[in-house]
């Protein structure tokens, strides 16, 4: 039988539910994000991110969609958004930032989006 | 013997924490969201509760992937609340009730849930803004209770059901009402409600299904264990499975509430923010 029989993966259209699959492929991703609560781990980064990179072992897809402070890309290489917002942090990107960011909207249409919604 | 007096809920939002550092109340953004907490502060003030059972999620400051709790309880003298990594001050540490958390584990596991104990727990912003909220000044509010963290997974999948965190809330119950001590109880459901940050689907926030959720939550929590995971992350947004920590909230009420305050408000950063002050009704 295949592992892929056991696929627990749920499709939600413009969702990546983070389960086992990608908490396999996001690891050390991850594992440098959640590194980011500490000032001294950020100052760190800042001095030499490639270093950095490297130390947390990210792979290439990781390292370019890190580089390009892409989100969608970074979710799809197996980023968690919990840990992700420690590295948009870094970059003093807060969530309105990066969920315009992600929708293809300035941070204005994307604040006025979740203003609607009150509606 | 210890007695549950109220049942609490409140978003847990980032940015909040920063609003009340910087006084935001009577900021035409923000007060729609403040102005549900005085009745609250009120009431609080009234019952004076000796301990505050704050159920949230933590969101990578506690816990990492390399072990997820699905649930874990504080058992700490203190807690600590640590650096994130995006700029919220940082508040002094939370006092503790350590004898108290353990009678809850021990009471726990003996009903066949099994926790993860945790002598040492950095406390985030899921914990601490709600404490702002109910006390203001917190930790320094002078009525500020003890507490005991409860932190439940949904930063990563498989998260628990909406049916087990409801019967965690009931043996929470049974737990909590066995401690001798005769001490005034409040239990925190926090986060929520709807919101999403991550992918094409960020910024979705569910107006119609939050106040479905906050309609039950009092009514009938047993019609919302019929919601699938998968359609809560639908329905509430990737994120808006923090409602799990309203529903083990709930079951620590008993079988009949009322809803003595409630508000709900939208947006509250990518939010839609609910808040309620829930009373047990004796049967």
């Amino acid at each position: 039988m295949e592992f892929n029989d056991f696929d627990h993966h749920a499709t939600i259209e413009g969702t990546t539910v983070f389960d086992g699959t990608q908490a396999m492929k996001g690891y050390a991703l991850n594992k440098m994000c959640y590194s980011f609560n500490g000032a001294a781990a950020r100052e760190e980064y800042l001095q030499d991110p490639e270093a950095y990179f490297d130390k947390f072992g990210l792979n290439d897809e990781q390292k370019q969609a890190c580089r390009d402070k892409n989100v969608l890309a970074l979710i799809a290489a197996g980023g968690n958004i919990y840990y992700l917002a420690k590295f948009a942090g870094i970059y003093k990107l807060d969530v309105q930032d990066v969920g315009a960011q992600q929708t293809g909207m300035s941070k204005e249409e994307f604040k006025e989006k979740l203003r609607r919604a009150g509606d | 013997m210890a007695k549950i007096i109220g049942g609490l809920t409140s978003s847990h939002i980032p940015a909040v924490g920063n609003a009340v550092h910087n006084k935001l109340f009577d900021d035409p953004y923000w007060k729609p969201f403040f102005d549900g907490y005085p009745a609250i502060q009120d009431w609080l003030n009234e019952h004076k509760p000796d301990v505050a059972i704050n159920i949230y999620n933590d969101h990578g400051l506690g816990f990492f992937l390399d072990k997820m709790p699905t649930f874990a309880i504080g058992a700490a003298h203190q807690y600590v609340n640590e650096d994130e990594g995006w700029g919220i001050p940082q508040l002094d540490p939370f006092p503790g009730d350590a004898p108290f958390s353990w009678h809850i584990i021990e009471s726990m596991v003996a009903q066949e849930f099994d926790i993860t104990s945790c002598q040492e727990l950095a406390v985030d912003h899921g914990f601490v803004v709600p404490m702002q909220l109910f006390w203001p000044g917190a930790p320094h509010n002078p009525d500020l209770p003890r507490t005991i963290p409860i932190s439940a997974n949904t930063v990563q999948h498989p998260i628990p059901t909406l049916g087990r965190a409801l019967n965690f809330g009931r043996a929470l119950r049974k737990a909590i009402l066995s401690w001798p001590q005769d001490i005034k109880v409040v239990v925190l459901g926090t986060g929520g409600l709807s919101h999403q940050l991550d992918g094409e689907r960020a910024g979705f926030i569910n107006k119609e299904f939050d106040q479905y959720c906050m309609e039950k939550i009092v009514s009938d929590p047993d019609a919302l264990t019929k919601i699938s995971r998968h359609e809560l992350v639908e329905k509430a947004g990737a994120q808006g499975t923090e409602f799990l920590m309203w529903m083990m909230m709930r079951g620590a009420l008993g079988d009949k509430v009322k809803a003595v305050h409630s508000n709900y408000h939208i947006p509250i950063s990518n939010t839609g923010a609910g808040t309620m002050l829930l009373e047990p009704v004796e049967s």
